[in-house]
C-alpha cells in the first residue's frame, strides 16, 4: 500500500507541478526517482500550529499523500526568514506586506491566497480604556494610548505584529512608554502575559478562542467575521520557496502540498476544524471568480511590455 | 484528537525518545572527546595552560541561545555546511548539545585530575612506577570527579532548551511522533499555549529522567 501512495504522490505531484508551473524545466532531475524518507519542511506560525489546525491539515496529506509534514512554528518573520535561508520547502503565514517582499525578492512561488479569520482587540473585562465603547480599531487604540492602558505587544516581527503596527500607524499613534510593553514572545505566551498583567493586546482569533478557558481577558473589539471592522481582517497566504534560488528545497512536495491544501479536501479540513465548539478558521482558496491578485503583491501592475 | 496530547503515549514516548537520544549521544561525543584533552592537559605542564583552563572554564558558562544561533548559522542552507541538510534535525541538535557540555566535562575532569594529591603521584614514582603507571593511579583516583563531570555535562545537555529550539525547530508530526521535540521544548510550547499542567507534568518527567541517569551512572561507578 505504501508503495502505491508514493506512486500517486509522485504521479501527482508531478501533474500539479506540471499544471501550475506550465514547465518542469531542470526541477525534474534533483534525485526524484523516489520519495521514500522524504518528508516536507513547513515553516509556519505560531497561530497555525498552536490552535492545532496544521495536524488535522498535515495528518490528511500524510494520509493521502504518505509523507510526514515537518512543521516549524514560528513567527510570519522568523518563517520567511528560515525559508529566505533555504531552510523550508514551503511557508504558510499572514501578513502580506512581508509576503509581496518576499515574492518580490523572488524566493517565493505559487502564492495561493488559503484561508482567513480575524483579529480581536482583547483586553481585561473591566476595560479602563473604554475599548468595548469604541467600533474602529484606530479608536481602540487610540482609546488605549489616552488612557495610557498598558499594552502588550507581540515586539517579535510575526504577522500578529505587523497588523498591530499598522493600526497604530493608522491610528496615526507612535505607542511608547511605560504603558506599551513589547514582549518578543509568541501569542500564547503574550495571551498569558497580557491576562496576569492586566493588559490590552491585539491577538488573532484562532489563538484566543483555544486558549479562551486559561486566560482572564476578553474581546472588546470584535474583527471582521464577527461584524467588526475590516482593519482586523487576517488573511492567511501559502507560497512555495523557489527552487531557482534554493537547490535543496523539495519543490514538488511543496506544491503537492499547496495543492492538497487549496483543493476541496484540504479546505473541508479547515472549515470543519473547531475549538470550544467555535470555528477557528475560514477556507479562501475555493472561490467562484478568479482572483489574480493572489499570485502577486499587493497592487501589482504588469509593465505592460509583455501584454 | 486535535492535537497532540500528553495523555497520547504515543507522543509523550517519543519527546523522551528524542531528548534521551540527543542529549545522550551528545554526552557520548563529547566524553570522548573532553577525556583526552583534559588528561592532556592535565598531565603535563606547559606555558599558557592557566589561558587554556580560563579557556574551558569560560567556556562552561557559553550561553546555549548563542550556541544554537551559531550552529544553525552554520548549517543553515545557506551556511558554510548548508549542503549537509542537516539544519532542523536531531543531528544538529546533538552538535550544538556537544558544544555546550563538552567545557563542563573537560573543566570538571581537568580539575579532578589536578587535585589528584602530588603525593600519591610522587609515591607511584616512587615504588618504581612508569609515566603511564602513574598516569594510571592518576586516573583512578580522579574517577568519581571525571564521572560527575559527565554527569554535569548530561546535566547541561538535557535540560537546556535555547539551543535545541533554535537548531531543531521543535518539530513534532501530525500522528504525535517527535522529530526534533525535547521534553524541554515541548514544555515552552505547552506554556505558550496556556497548558501550565501540562507542562509541569514534562517538567516532572525531565527530572524523574536526570535522576534515573544519574542513580544508574553512580551504580556503574561502584559509588
Amino acid at each position: 500500500m505504501e508503495y502505491r501512495r508514493r506512486e500517486i504522490l509522485g504521479a501527482s505531484a508531478t501533474g500539479i507541478a506540471a499544471a501550475v508551473a506550465g514547465c518542469l524545466g531542470s526541477g525534474g532531475d534533483g534525485g526524484e526517482a523516489g520519495i521514500a524518507g522524504e518528508e516536507l519542511a513547513l515553516a509556519t506560525t505560531t497561530s497555525t500550529y498552536d490552535t492545532g489546525l496544521l495536524d488535522e491539515v498535515n495528518a490528511a496529506f500524510q494520509e493521502r499523500f504518505g509523507t510526514p509534514v515537518a512543521a516549524n512554528a514560528q513567527g510570519t518573520g522568523a518563517a520567511i526568514e528560515s525559508a529566505r535561508n533555504g531552510n523550508a520547502d514551503v511557508i504558510l503565514v499572514h501578513a502580506r506586506s512581508q509576503e509581496d517582499e518576499f515574492m518580490r525578492d523572488g524566493h517565493g512561488v505559487n502564492r495561493r491566497d488559503l484561508m482567513f479569520n480575524d483579529f480581536v482587540i482583547v483586553g481585561p473585562s473591566d476595560d479602563p480604556a473604554g475599548v468595548g465603547d469604541t467600533e474602529q480599531a484606530t479608536a481602540a487604540f487610540d482609546a488605549i494610548a489616552n488612557a495610557q492602558a498598558p499594552f502588550v505587544s507581540r515586539g517579535d516581527d510575526s504577522g500578529t505584529h505587523t497588523k498591530e503596527l499598522a493600526i497604530w500607524d493608522a491610528a496615526g499613534v507612535e505607542p511608547g512608554g511605560e504603558w506599551y510593553q513589547e514582549l518578543g514572545q509568541g501569542m500564547g505566551n503574550t495571551l498569558n502575559n497580557a491576562s496576569e498583567s492586566g493588559s490590552y493586546t491585539l491577538a488573532d482569533r484562532g489563538t484566543f478562542l483555544s486558549m479562551q478557558d486559561n486566560v482572564d481577558l476578553e474581546i472588546l473589539l470584535q474583527g471582521p467575521i464577527e461584524g467588526g471592522p475590516e482593519l482586523l481582517a487576517n488573511p492567511y497566504g501559502i507560497m512555495a520557496v523557489n527552487p531557482e534560488i534554493h537547490s535543496n528545497v523539495n519543490y514538488q512536495l511543496a506544491m503537492a502540498y499547496i495543492g492538497f491544501f487549496t483543493s476541496p479536501a484540504g479546505q473541508d479540513v479547515v472549515s470543519n476544524y473547531t475549538a470550544n465548539g467555535q470555528q477557528l478558521f475560514y477556507p479562501e482558496a475555493l472561490s467562484e471568480d478568479p482572483d489574480f491578485q493572489q499570485y502577486v503583491p499587493e497592487g501589482w501592475q504588469s509593465d505592460g511590455d509583455s501584454e | 484528537m486535535p492535537f497532540e496530547s500528553i495523555a497520547d503515549p504515543t507522543y509523550l514516548r517519543s519527546i523522551v525518545r528524542v531528548s534521551l537520544t540527543v542529549s545522550l549521544t551528545a554526552v557520548l561525543l563529547s566524553t570522548a572527546l573532553s577525556l583526552p584533552i583534559a588528561f592532556a592537559v592535565g598531565f603535563s605542564e606547559f606555558r599558557g595552560k592557566r589561558l587554556i583552563t580560563a579557556v574551558i572554564n569560560t567556556g562552561m558558562g557559553f550561553p546555549s541561545v548563542v550556541v544554537g544561533l551559531l550552529v544553525l548559522m552554520a548549517l543553515s542552507s545557506s551556511g558554510p555546511f548548508g549542503s549537509l541538510e542537516l539544519v532542523y534535525t536531531p543531528e544538529a541538535m546533538i552538535l550544538s548539545q556537544c558544544v555546550l557540555a563538552a567545557p563542563v566535562i573537560t573543566g570538571v575532569a581537568l580539575s579532578s585530575v589536578e587535585s589528584v594529591d602530588e603525593a600519591v603521584r610522587d609515591a607511584a614514582y616512587g615504588v618504581g612506577g612508569t609515566r603511564a603507571d602513574v598516569a594510571l593511579i592518576t586516573l583512578k583516583e580522579a574517577r568519581f570527579g571525571v564521572v560527575t563531570g559527565v554527569l554535569a555535562g548530561f546535566g547541561r545537555a538535557i535540560s537546556e532548551v535555547g539551543s535545541v529550539l533554535i537548531v531543531g525547530g521543535n518539530i513534532a508530526y501530525a500522528d504525535g511522533t517527535s522529530k526534533t521535540r525535547t521534553i524541554t521544548t515541548a514544555i515552552t510550547l505547552e506554556t505558550r499555549r496556556g497548558e501550565f499542567e501540562t507542562a509541569l507534568v514534562l517538567g516532572a518527567v525531565l527530572l524523574a529522567l536526570v535522576l534515573l541517569v544519574n542513580g544508574v551512572v553512580m551504580r556503574l561507578g561502584g559509588r
